[in-house]
C-alpha cells in the first residue's frame, strides 16, 4: 500500500514554487479587507504545508503552518493588515522558498534567516489573539521531551476510513505518524469488517483504527488538524480520558476503548474483541493485503516519524531519496497547446492517407489532385513546426514576474518611491531566453532603481513627481523580441562617463564621441560611475557581464538617455535558440551557413582592391575599411574551386567589433535552419558553431564567426613565429 | 558488463582488409549503404565526415583508417554500420565504414581469449578478444570503447609520433 512517494516530489516542488509565487504577489497586492486575495494566499501556503507534509519535508510544514495561522486570523479578520506584519510575510515567502529550493537541488541552506523570520512571526502571532497557537507552532518538537505530567491526556480516537481512502492517495500510516509527533500512539486495527479472500480488493480499505494517544499537551484541534485531508473520507471520533499517570501507557496499548459520541467506556468487551481479531488475522493470514494492512498498523509505533522531527529548520539532509537533481527542466505546456497539436498531426494524417491514396492507382489526370495533396502537406508541416515551436514559448511574465517584489524590496532599501508598470508581459519567448535573460534583466532593474531614479528630494528639486517610475515593457519587432527598462530619473551624465573613461583609459582625453557612443562606454568592463558603492549595484561589475550575457544569446542592448528625464535600456533578443535565418554559401562541394545575423554585406571582389601585407594576410578595401579576408577552404582544408581572391565572392561578417570577409565560392539561399549540435555524437569542432540539416536531407555546417575570426588570427601568429624563425635560422647560416 | 559463463553473446562480423572482425550485436542499430557524407573542418583522415540518419547528425569513421590499414576506394556497395551506445546515461552513435558485412555468430564468455597485443596498428582498448569459428579467427572489438568519443576520436600519440619518425 505504500506508495514510492519520491517519484512526486518535482511535481510537489514545481507547485510550491508556483504557489510561493501567488503568496508574493497577492502580498505585495494585498490591501486591507481584500478577503479574496487573502484566501488566495491561504490556500498557497495550505496547500504547501499540506504537500511538505506528505512528502516528510517536517521543516517546511512547521515553517509554513506558522504563515497560515498568521494568514488564518487576517482571514478570519481577527487581524489587522499591517505593513510590518506584510514585511514579514513576504520574508517568510522567501524563506519556505530557501527551504524548497534546497530541497530541490539536496543541499544545506543557511537557516539563520529562516529562524529570525520564524521568531517573528511568532512574536506577531504572541501579540494576536491566541497565544497558545503559537507556541505549540514554533515549539511542537520539543513537545515529546518535556514530558509535563500534570495535564497528560489519554486520546481516544476512532478512525474508519471510508472505503476508498487509500485511493485517494492518502496513507493512513502518515497520519498515525504525524499523531505520534504529539506523544504515545498506540493503533489497533479492527479488522471486524473484512471481506472474505475472494472478494477482496487490493485497493480497497476494509479495515478501522483504534488509537489511543496519550500526550500532554495535544487539542483535540491538533488532532483534528492531522485527519484535515481525510476529513470527508473517514469517520473521526476523539474523546478524551484524563490520565493520573502516564504510566499507563502499557495498558492503553492492549486495552481498546469503545466510544461514540464522546462517551469513553472502557469495556472488558474489547478483550473479547481483540481475540476476535487475532482470530480473523489468522484466517485471512494468507493474503498479502491484511498482511501488510496488519504490520501497518503494528508498525506505526516503530516508525521513526518524518515528519516534524527537525523542529528548527535545520533538518540537514532532506529525506528525498529519488534520482539526483529534480531539475530536469520540464515545462508546463498550456492544454490549448497541446490541443492544437494533436488537430494538427490529425489532418497530417489525413493529408497523408490520401496522398498515399491517390499513389495507390496513379495516372498523370491526377497530377493536379497531387499537387493540391503536397500542397495540404506543406501547410500541415509548416503549422505543426510553428506549434512544437510554441511549446518552447513561455509568456515573458515568468521572467517579469520577479520585479514587482524587487522594486518593493529596493525602494524599501533606499526610501525611493518607486512605482512599476509592467507591459506586454503576455509576449512570448523561448525558455531557454527566458532562463538566461533573467539575471541581466534584474541587474538593469537594480540599476535603474540605484542610479536611475533619483533622491525624492532632487525629484522635487527638478519639479518631477515624488514618485519615481520605472517601466518594463516587452513586444515582438521584426524577427526578435525587445524588452525595454526605462525610467523617469536623472538620465546618464554623459559628462561623468566621459571623464571616467578618460580617468580608466578607454578613450583619449580629446576625442569627440556622440552620445550614444558614449552611453555604449558603460559597457566597458570595470567601469562604474556611482560615488558610492551599495549593496544594490555600482560595484563596476555588471554592465559589461548584462552585454556579453545577452550577446550570448544572440541578442543585443542599446542604450538612450536624455539628461534630466530618464534613460532607457533596449534589450533585442532572438525568439528562439533553436531556430537561426542563415544564409546558405558553398565552398567547393561543402555548403555552410553563416548566420544573417553576422553578416554585414557580399560582394564580389575587385582585384585592385586586395592589397597583400605581411605574407600571408590578405585585406580588402572596403571604403574606409581594411578588412582581412579568410579563405574558407583554406582554414578548413577542403578542396575549393576559387583559390584565389581575385574576383571570389567575399561574405563581410562581423563579430565583437570585427570585420573580416569570408571567401566562399557561392552564395545560395536564405533560409532559417533548424540547429543541432554535433557535441551530441562527436565532439566541438573549431569555426563551427552546429549543424544542420538542409531541405535535401544532407547535413551543413554552420559557421562560427567569432570562432573563425580566432581561429584566423592564431594561424596568422603561428606564421608570423615560424617566419621569424626562419629569419633566425637564415641569421645564424649567414 | 557481467556475463555468467553460460552466457552467450551474438556477435556481428564484418571484414576489414581480409580480417574478421566481431562486434555486439546490440549495439548495432542499422547497416546501411555508405551515403553521402559532409566534410568537417580539419578533421582527422579517418573520420569521413557526418551524416544524417533521421535527423540525427553522425559521424562516420572509416574503421580501416582509424586501424592504420590502407583506405580502400568506396563505391556504391560500401557498408556502414550504425553503432549505438546502449548506456543510456552516454547516449552515442557512431557509423563505422567497413569492407562487408560477413555473419552472425554466438559466443559464450568462455569462447573468447584474451587478445594479444597486436602491435600498435590498433589501439589496445578496442580489442576485446579473440574468438574462432572452424578454424577462423575472428577478432572480437570491445564496442563500449568504440562509441566513446574520448577513445575513438583520438588517435594514441605513440603512433603518430612513431609514424613521424619513419617518415
Amino acid at each position: 500500500m505504500s506508495v514510492d512517494l519520491s517519484q512526486f516530489i518535482p511535481t510537489f516542488l514545481a507547485e510550491s514554487f508556483e504557489g510561493l509565487e501567488i503568496m508574493e504577489s497577492g502580498l505585495l497586492n494585498l490591501e486591507a479587507g481584500d478577503s479574496e486575495m487573502i484566501n488566495a494566499i491561504f490556500r498557497a501556503a495550505h496547500s504547501i504545508k499540506g504537500g511538505a507534509g506528505t512528502f516528510g519535508f517536517g521543516h517546511v510544514t512547521e515553517f509554513t503552518h506558522l504563515v497560515e495561522t498568521l494568514l488564518d486570523e487576517m482571514r478570519d479578520g481577527r487581524r489587522e493588515i499591517n505593513p510590518q506584519e506584510k514585511e514579514v510575510l513576504l520574508a517568510s515567502v522567501d524563506c519556505i522558498r530557501l527551504m524548497i529550493e534546497a530541497i530541490q537541488n539536496e543541499n544545506e541552506y543557511d537557516d539563520t534567516s529562516i529562524v529570525m523570520v520564524s521568531v517573528q512571526l511568532s512574536e506577531l502571532l504572541a501579540n494576536g489573539n491566541e497565544p497558545a497557537q503559537t507556541d505549540k507552532g514554533l515549539s511542537s518538537s520539543s513537545e515529546p521531551l518535556d514530558l509535563t505530567p500534570s495535564n497528560t491526556t489519554k486520546w481516544n480516537i476512532l478512525f474508519i476510513p471510508e472505503h476508498h481512502l487509500v485511493q485517494t492517495g492518502n496513507d493512513p500510516l502518515l497520519l498515525f505518524s504525524a499523531l505520534e509527533d504529539f506523544g504515545e500512539l498506540t493503533a489497533t486495527a479492527v479488522l471486524d469488517n473484512l471481506p472474505s479472500i475472494t472478494e477482496m480488493d487490493v485497493e480497497e480499505l476494509c479495515m478501522h483504527w483504534q488509537l489511543t494517544l496519550i500526550s500532554d499537551n495535544a487539542t483535540e484541534d491538533d488532532i483534528r488538524e492531522v485527519f484535515e485531508w481525510v476529513e470527508d473520507e473517514c469517520e473521526l471520533t476523539i474523546s478524551e480520558e484524563e490520565l493520573e499517570q502516564p504510566m499507563q501507557e502499557e495498558s492503553g496499548s492492549t486495552e481498546t476503548g469503545e466510544h461514540e459520541n464522546g462517551s469513553v467506556d472502557a469495556t472488558p468487551s474489547s478483550e473479547q474483541q481483540l481475540s476476535n481479531d487475532d482470530e480473523q488475522l489468522t484466517q485471512t493470514d494468507s493474503t498479502a493485503d491484511t498482511n501488510k494492512a496488519d504490520s501497518q498498523a503494528s508498525n506505526v509505533t516503530a516508525l521513526s516519524p518524518s515528519t516534524d522531527d527537525n523542529n528548527s529548520p535545520k533538518a540537514p539532509k532532506t529525506p528525498a531519496k529519488s534520482k539526483a537533481k529534480t531539475d530536469q527542466g520540464s515545462i508546463r505546456v498550456g492544454v490549448d497547446k497541446v490541443d492544437s497539436l494533436i488537430n494538427l498531426v490529425g489532418e497530417l494524417v489525413i493529408t497523408q492517407s490520401m496522398l498515399s491514396e491517390l499513389g495507390n492507382d496513379f495516372d498523370l489526370s491526377k497530377v493536379e489532385k497531387l499537387t493540391a495533396g503536397l500542397e495540404q502537406l506543406l501547410q500541415n508541416t509548416k503549422e505543426l513546426q510553428e506549434s512544437v515551436m510554441r511549446i518552447r514559448m513561455l509568456p515573458i511574465s515568468f521572467a517579469f514576474n520577479r520585479f514587482p517584489r524587487l522594486i518593493h524590496d529596493l525602494s524599501m532599501k533606499t526610501g525611493k518611491d518607486i512605482e512599476l508598470i509592467i507591459n506586454g508581459e503576455n509576449t512570448e519567448l523561448d525558455k531557454t531566453v527566458m532562463e538566461q535573460i533573467g539575471d541581466p534583466l534584474v541587474h538593469l532593474v537594480r540599476n535603474a532603481v540605484d542610479h536611475g531614479i533619483e533622491p525624492v528630494e532632487k525629484r522635487l528639486a527638478a519639479g518631477k513627481s515624488e514618485k519615481g517610475t520605472i517601466w518594463l515593457d516587452a513586444y515582438h519587432q521584426g524577427g526578435s523580441i525587445v524588452i525595454e527598462i526605462r525610467d523617469d530619473g536623472g538620465g546618464i551624465n554623459r559628462d561623468a562617463v566621459f571623464n571616467k573613461a578618460v580617468e580608466k583609459g578607454l578613450v583619449e582625453p580629446n576625442a569627440t564621441l556622440t552620445d550614444n557612443q558614449v552611453f555604449e562606454l558603460i559597457f566597458e568592463p570595470g567601469f562604474s560611475t556611482a560615488k558610492q558603492l551599495s549593496d544594490i549595484s555600482g560595484r563596476g561589475v555588471g554592465m559589461d557581464v548584462v552585454k556579453r550575457n545577452i550577446q550570448s544569446l544572440g541578442g543585443r542592448i542599446q542604450v538612450e538617455s536624455t539628461k534630466g528625464q530618464g534613460s532607457t535600456f533596449k534589450v533585442h533578443l532572438p525568439l528562439t535558440l533553436a531556430i537561426l535565418d542563415g544564409q546558405l554559401v558553398r565552398v567547393g562541394e561543402e555548403v555552410f551557413v553563416v548566420p544573417l545575423i553576422t553578416i554585414v554585406e557580399s560582394l564580389q571582389a575587385k582585384p585592385e582592391l586586395i592589397n597583400k601585407v605581411s605574407g600571408d594576410m590578405m585585406l580588402y578595401r572596403l571604403r574606409e575599411d581594411n578588412v582581412p579576408v579568410i579563405p574558407i577552404f583554406q582554414l578548413f582544408n577542403l578542396p575549393a574551386e576559387s583559390q584565389s581572391v581575385d574576383n571570389s565572392l567575399l561574405v563581410v561578417v562581423e563579430a565583437d567589433g570585427q570585420k573580416v570577409g569570408l571567401m566562399v565560392d557561392d552564395l545560395l539561399a536564405q533560409q532559417q535552419v533548424v540547429i543541432k549540435s554535433l557535441k551530441d555524437n562527436y565532439q566541438d569542432v573549431a569555426g563551427i558553431s552546429g549543424a544542420t540539416i538542409l531541405g535535401d536531407g544532407s547535413v551543413a555546417m554552420i559557421v562560427d564567426v567569432p570562432g573563425i575570426i580566432q581561429m584566423a588570427l592564431e594561424i596568422a601568429q603561428q606564421k608570423q613565429k615560424q617566419r621569424n624563425n626562419v629569419y633566425q635560422l637564415e641569421g645564424a647560416l649567414n | 558488463m557481467k556475463w555468467g559463463n553460460t552466457m552467450e553473446q551474438e556477435y556481428l562480423t564484418f571484414l576489414l582488409n581480409g580480417e574478421e572482425f566481431g562486434v555486439d550485436i546490440l549495439c548495432v542499430q542499422e547497416i546501411r549503404v555508405l551515403s553521402k557524407v559532409t566534410e568537417l573542418p580539419n578533421k582527422p583522415d579517418y573520420l569521413k565526415g557526418v551524416i544524417n540518419l533521421r535527423g540525427v547528425i553522425i559521424p562516420i569513421v572509416d574503421l580501416r583508417q582509424r586501424f592504420g590499414k590502407e583506405p580502400m576506394e568506396y563505391n556504391d556497395k560500401t557498408v556502414t554500420i550504425i553503432l549505438k551506445s546502449q548506456d543510456s546515461r552516454n547516449p552515442s552513435i557512431v557509423g563505422i565504414i567497413v569492407d562487408a558485412v560477413s555473419d552472425v555468430y554466438k559466443f559464450s564468455v568462455s569462447d573468447i581469449r584474451p587478445s594479444p597485443s597486436l602491435g600498435n596498428q590498433i589501439d589496445n582498448c578496442f580489442l576485446k578478444g579473440l574468438a574462432t569459428v572452424e578454424s577462423k579467427l575472428i577478432i572480437l572489438l570491445d564496442t563500449n570503447n568504440l562509441l566513446n568519443q574520448n577513445e575513438l576520436f583520438t588517435v594514441d600519440n605513440e603512433v603518430e609520433e612513431a609514424e613521424l619518425l619513419v617518415d
